[in-house]
């Protein structure tokens, strides 16, 4: 039990391979813990946080900005949330949510001010 | 049927003072340690300018050839981190809060002027 | 088959701390579905990282709520101790854990004053209060602040506990004690508090390990999920069992609360007698390495994540928080399912939403 916040796993996959891993992971009995965007030169960094029995499992890929993702709510309902926030805030495009927005879930100002246009 | 579970302290309360302090009528209790606001004291002072380039919300001002020392007291959030890097210790974190008041106060104060050294008389 | 409507709840609402907006579909006064969207407390904190040093950056995280104000302030400087590879010394993890239980007895003592609010036992709410200030002086005795305290830092605390403060704590943790045990008694056997709690909003097991709901929301349930377990701060050294129910619903939660509060003062207690002497933070040096790092910290209402990356300069390049508000929303719009209107502030209630943390 001690220092299980240590533990990090930070693992790298392809966006193809991004459902069957989820997948996976659901059967095994991970919960999903939180999914974030960072913009890099590439595109587009997304992280998914998965936890079981306080240990965490962490999937990472990189999509060029326009490529379009898909959505991993069919899996996890609950991840329409963080799929909306990215969706706003950094203009992420998502196939398939299960609860789409459509822009409108963060009342902003002006669209993906975290990833201005200009 | 368990009613009236919270009688017994709300009798209490009938006949003991409130618990509310008349504010500003009767003034408030400071304790040792409180966050209230930044003094400088302004003779030790050698205007560095390091407590401002410390400062999170850029809330002070310091011309080392005027040798002012400003302070924006609305802007400061009292974290105390001017008084943690001062290398002269000059500068103090007082208990009582800045009054409020409708527009935002800016405190200078400004190092005395030097008086002129007594002539020495020379040795012969 | 009844007529349907759509009522708007919030933003501005009578029981709620803080604005969060429903769009409630109901049928002859019971609730189908439920649409939830926020915005209104949106600062863009996270993106400050870009102007702020990372020493700078905590009295920016810490702002991020009022309620949870310690807990986003040592996960922070956890995040960035992971990322540096510094160790903190015992005394300071000690005083962060007993400065983090305080926090977690002062925000349940907020809660259960704001569900007396909602359910209209408004002589509850104030007294609740009125014990809870007794909590908020010893803040101010030991940091300087009621709400912020500004005392944990990248490496350690910047303020000492002496022997004698530790042990004013405990005495009047101890004062306390006896109004807390009246408090309780209400909330647990009385039969008017009971009647608007027991059976609403109910969350199966199941449903809660399915919408991975966090906090005392997944413990009603039934979940053993504590992150306090993972071995942060010293919690490993105090050895504490995480207080369950089952049943899922209001009535389950508020235990749950009550339980943690009187769990949280006999940790502070076994705290102030194992505390050792030492340094109270160690010396940093140098900038965030390239790399990420991703810690976790039980808050008050549950599990919050922290992420940073470094960028090898003073200015980090990405700090992410996920509040536990955040993960219980879902399973906050799965409750409202098929509960009176009049329920509805209740359920919003008792998932605690603290939205200026989700929404940073």
């Amino acid at each position: 039990m001690s220092e299980l916040w240590r533990i990090q796993n930070f693992i790298n996959i392809e966006p193809a391979q991004l459902i069957e891993k989820v997948q996976d992971l659901k059967a095994e009995g991970f919960r999903l813990g939180q999914a974030c965007c960072t913009k890099v030169s590439e595109g587009f960094e997304i992280l998914y946080s998965f936890d079981k029995d306080h240990v965490l499992t962490n999937l990472k890929l990189v999509i060029p900005e326009e490529e379009e993702i898909m959505s991993i709510s069919g899996i996890y309902w609950l991840a329409f949330i963080y799929e909306n926030e990215m969706q706003d805030l950094f203009g992420v495009k998502f196939k398939h949510i299960a609860l789409n927005y459509g822009g409108n879930f963060f009342k902003v100002t002006q669209p993906t001010p975290w990833n201005p246009k200009d | 049927m368990a009613a009236f579970k919270l009688g017994k302290m709300v009798m209490r309360s009938l006949f003991k003072k409130p618990a509310t302090l008349m504010y500003p009528v009767i003034p408030r209790q400071w304790q040792e340690r409180t966050r209230g606001h930044i003094e400088n004291k302004i003779e030790d002072c050698i205007f560095c300018g390091i407590c401002q380039r410390k400062c999170p919300t850029n809330a002070l001002g310091v011309d080392r050839a005027k040798k002012s020392w400003t302070i924006q007291r609305m802007q400061c959030i009292q974290c105390s981190c001017c008084v943690e890097a001062c290398p002269k210790k000059c500068l103090t974190n007082e208990n009582t809060y800045t009054t409020p008041s409708t527009e935002k106060i800016v405190d200078t104060f400004v190092a005395p002027a030097e008086e002129p050294k007594a002539e020495v008389p020379k040795a012969e | 088959m009844g007529k349907r409507t759509i009522i708007p709840f919030g933003p501005q609402h009578p029981v709620l701390p803080e604005p969060v907006h429903l769009d409630l579909v109901i049928e002859d006064e019971t609730v189908i579905e439920a649409i939830p969207s926020i915005g209104f407390i949106h600062r863009g904190l996270e993106k400050l990282v870009e102007k702020k040093e990372y020493t700078e950056m905590v009295y920016v995280i810490e702002r991020i709520c009022g309620i949870c104000s310690f807990g986003h302030g040592w996960g922070y400087c956890h995040v960035i101790e992971g990322l540096m590879g510094v160790e903190v010394p015992e005394r300071a993890e000690f005083l962060r854990t007993i400065w983090h239980e305080l926090s977690r007895i002062h925000s349940h003592i907020l809660w259960l004053g704001l569900a007396a609010d909602g359910f209209g036992f408004e002589s509850l709410f104030m007294h609740c209060w009125r014990v809870r200030e007794h909590v908020l002086d010893l803040f101010e005795k030991t940091t300087g602040g009621r709400v912020i305290f500004s005392v944990c830092k990248v490496g350690g605390v910047r303020k000492d506990i002496d022997a004698e403060t530790l042990k004013e704590i405990v005495t009047v943790l101890d004062g306390i004690k006896k109004e807390l045990n009246e408090l309780s008694d209400t909330f647990i056997n009385d039969y008017s508090v009971k009647n608007r709690l027991v059976g609403i909003g109910v969350l199966t097991k199941e449903e809660a390990t399915d919408l991975c709901a966090v906090g005392p929301v997944a413990r009603a349930s039934g979940l053993a999920q504590d992150i306090r377990l993972t071995g942060n701060g010293v919690y490993e050294k105090l050895g504490f069992e995480p207080c369950i129910e089952t049943a899922g619903d209001c009535y389950a939660r508020a235990v749950v609360r009550v339980r943690e509060i009187f769990q949280s003062i006999d940790l502070i207690k076994k705290a102030v007698e194992i505390i050792p002497e030492g340094e109270i933070a160690a010396v940093v040096k140098g900038n965030p390495p390239k790399g990420e790092f991703i810690t976790r910290m039980e808050q008050p209402r549950g599990e919050a994540f922290y992420y940073a990356k470094g960028a090898d300069s003073k200015f980090l390049e990405r700090m992410r928080v996920r509040t536990p508000t955040n993960a219980n929303i879902p399973a906050m719009v799965k409750m409202l399912q098929g509960c009176d209107l009049a329920d509805v502030p209740m359920v919003v209630l008792t998932i605690d939403p603290c939205i200026s943390c989700t929404e940073r």
